[in-house]
């Protein structure tokens, strides 16, 4: 016990000491955290800035309801008269403004780009539904057809709720693998690997010992993101979330099996962790690490489905964010185990002692 | 009962035969040195002892057990200083003398004595990487010895210090025998070897060529020596006709004389009063390996 403590403290102060691990392992994914929940979470739209010419007595004339909501959508700046219509339409032309609004007649005409889509899709509907209904109201007849909206619980997640866990996904992957390649290869080639063998420490010990500092910087980095993710970006975690512990466990161990094996494999400490590079960022690409993967084609999904990171990935957003059971992690954490056995197995019949 | 026994002991790297028929008993006790210069195989013959390498042929006996297949029952009885300073990245030198005092179980209180005993006190807060070769060097060693072991192999301790830090951990290693370990240690040093060992394999090759205590190494070896003194008032002849002297001759204004009667011919010199300059140099290992192989040592 003494020595399990000893080795595995050794190898946590190596790590916290080592600035170029720490960097990858956690400050490297938080700025990926940071920006996609942070830069791209916007989802309110911002009003549309607009600049209206002479008089719109089709706005004006809004009943009121429907004025605020004119008002809500559309932020006027100015109102300007005939003469200054190039400059207002030249503004948006430039992107300094989204919206220049004239009436001509009985016409509603609206400028603006096409360059944001939602932007003109938003200007177009809205416009269009006040026309409509102004039609309505100048006819006088009760219109037709009539429109309910009826929300449906939204199922889709916000930007931060994908995006946390398979970062983490991904930043486990990374932390475990260099870690466990760069472990394996600096301690043979300095000789430490033998310097072990030959003190009555048993391998299991050592290899136990590796295992659970890794799995201590893995909860860590968790926690990390979890916390980060909740309390700067409105990451909301749902019931079973804390069955990611154990996934996280899972992926760790899966994780350092392919370090492992890059370790085994390299000849040089830098040769093993960029092999471990090679593996992981591909497949954090590959396993929806960054963006879903609901557009990708079939033969991608399917292909991703034959990573592990995937299943560490799918797991965790299931627990963490999407609302299913404890359960729905079992699967993954059975295939993670079945990769780390494999893999493991794979490296100790390719492992050397001897770098030459 | 001898500490260790090796009969016979062979192996090869494919067609290089790093070890090549050795045999050889160390002492309970004993300060045993292997001495050959790069690639004699004194690496690999440790290697085997020491239970790292599986021999080709031959056997090890190592405080009465083999040491292959891995012997938990043998390893906290031996201590190792591997060639390379093997040490776990980025800890401090009383950490990694703490770390490796629980992997044998032994008090961290153990690892400060120690780290006291090879005169690292003030350097315990500072990272292995960043000791210099002889500290480096003297951690490995007590991180070998952190476990108070019977048996203890330093593959070439003082490798790549200057002849000042040599001579400082000299001091020590001399020591390390004092109360009954066994020390075993390689080194490419003619004069480590005489000053430290009681007894002596020199090894060349895969071989084993000679094997003694250094002084019996060299009187073997029935090697004259060499006297030389400022040449005072003697003539060729007069010196020559000293009682004793084989071979007189003038070197660099120096009077030199081969002897194998030094103290006969010192007593001349001396009741003579000719004893300026005087320089006497014996026969070393050095003379032995020269004569054993017919080439020069070039560590
Ligand atoms: N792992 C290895 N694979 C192949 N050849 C090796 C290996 N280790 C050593 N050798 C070769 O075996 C021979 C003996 O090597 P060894 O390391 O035992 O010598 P040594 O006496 O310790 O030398 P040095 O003084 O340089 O440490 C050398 O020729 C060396 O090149
Ligand atoms: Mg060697």
């Amino acid at each position: 016990m003494k020595a399990f403590n000893a080795i595995a403290v050794a190898v946590l102060k190596g790590f916290i000491r080592d600035r170029a691990s720490v960097f990858f392992a956690i400050i490297f994914p938080l700025m990926f955290l940071v920006l996609f929940g942070g830069i791209f979470n916007n989802t309110e739209q911002s009003p549309i800035e607009t600049k209206t010419i002479g008089d719109i007595s089709l706005v004006d004339n809004l009943p009121k309801p429907a004025r605020e909501a004119f008002d809500d959508s559309f932020d006027v700046t100015d109102e300007v008269d005939e003469r200054e219509r190039d400059a207002a339409i030249e503004e948006v032309r430039k992107g300094d403004l989204d919206l220049v609004l004239e009436q001509r007649g009985d016409t509603l005409v609206a400028h603006y780009t096409k360059t944001d889509q939602v932007k003109s899709a938003t200007i177009q509907g809205i416009l269009q539904a006040f026309v409509d209904g102004t039609n309505v109201a100048v006819t006088g007849e009760p219109p037709k057809f009539t429109f309910e909206g009826e929300g449906v619980e939204d199922d889709s997640l916000q930007m931060i709720d994908f995006v946390t866990p398979g970062l983490l996904g991904w930043a486990i992957a990374m932390s475990a693998a260099f870690g466990a390649a760069a472990t394996l290869n600096g301690w043979r080639q300095s000789k430490l690997l033998r310097r072990i063998q030959l003190s009555p420490v048993p391998a299991h010990t050592v290899v136990g010992a590796r295992i659970v500092a890794t799995i201590l910087i893995a909860l860590v980095q968790t926690a990390i993101f979890l916390g980060i993710g909740t309390a700067g970006f409105g990451l909301t975690l749902t019931g079973s979330w804390w069955m990611s512990v154990p996934l996280v466990m899972c992926g760790t161990l899966c994780f350092m099996a392919i370090g492992l094996l890059s370790g085994a494999v390299a000849k040089t400490t830098e040769g093993a962790v960029n092999m471990a590079n090679f593996l992981v960022l591909p497949m954090a690409f590959l396993s929806g690490s960054f963006f879903p993967l609901d557009g990708a084609p079939g033969w991608l999904q399917g292909l991703s489905k034959a990573l592990p990171l995937r299943h560490l990935n799918d797991g965790m957003l299931d627990v963490m964010v999407r609302g299913e059971g404890p359960g729905a992690a079992l699967l993954p954490m059975l295939i993670l185990l079945a990769f780390a056995t494999v893999l493991t197995a794979i490296a100790a019949r390719l492992f050397r002692w001897e770098t030459i | 009962m001898n500490a260790i026994e090796v009969t016979d002991l062979a192996l090869a790297y494919g067609e290089l035969k790093a070890v090549d028929g050795v045999s050889f008993e160390v002492g309970e006790g004993e300060f045993f040195g292997i001495l050959g210069p790069n690639g004699a195989g004194k690496t690999t013959t440790l290697e085997m002892i020491e239970g790292l390498r599986k021999p080709d042929s031959g056997t090890v006996t190592l405080l009465g057990s083999s040491p292959w297949p891995r012997n938990q029952a043998l390893l906290p009885r031996v201590g190792v200083q591997l060639q390379a300073s093997a040490f776990f990245e980025r800890l401090t030198a009383r950490e990694q003398i703490h770390t490796f005092a629980a992997m044998y179980g032994v008090a961290r209180a153990r690892g400060d004595e120690w780290l006291e005993r090879v005169g690292l006190t003030e350097k315990a807060a500072v990272r292995a990487e960043k000791l210099s070769g002889g500290q480096a060097q003297r951690l490995a060693i007590a991180c070998a010895l952190v476990h108070d072991p019977e048996v203890v192999f330093l593959d070439e301790p003082t490798a790549a210090l200057d002849p000042q830090a040599r001579r400082n951990l000299w001091d020590l290693l001399s020591g390390l025998n004092d109360d009954g370990r066994t020390v075993i240690l390689t080194t490419h040093y003619m004069d480590e070897a005489e000053i430290l060992c009681d007894r002596v394999a020199i090894m060349d090759r895969g071989r084993i060529l000679e094997l003694g205590s250094p002084a019996e190494l060299v009187r073997g070896l029935d090697a004259p020596v060499r006297i030389s003194i400022t040449n005072a008032d003697l003539t060729m002849q007069e010196a020559a006709a000293i009682s004793g002297v084989d071979e007189a001759a003038e070197e660099a204004g120096d009077l030199v004389l081969t002897t194998r009667q030094p103290s006969e011919v010192l007593t001349f010199l001396a009741n003579g009063k000719l004893l300026d300059g005087l320089r006497v140099r014996a026969a070393t290992l050095e003379d032995v390996f020269l004569d054993v192989t017919g080439r020069e040592y070039r560590a």
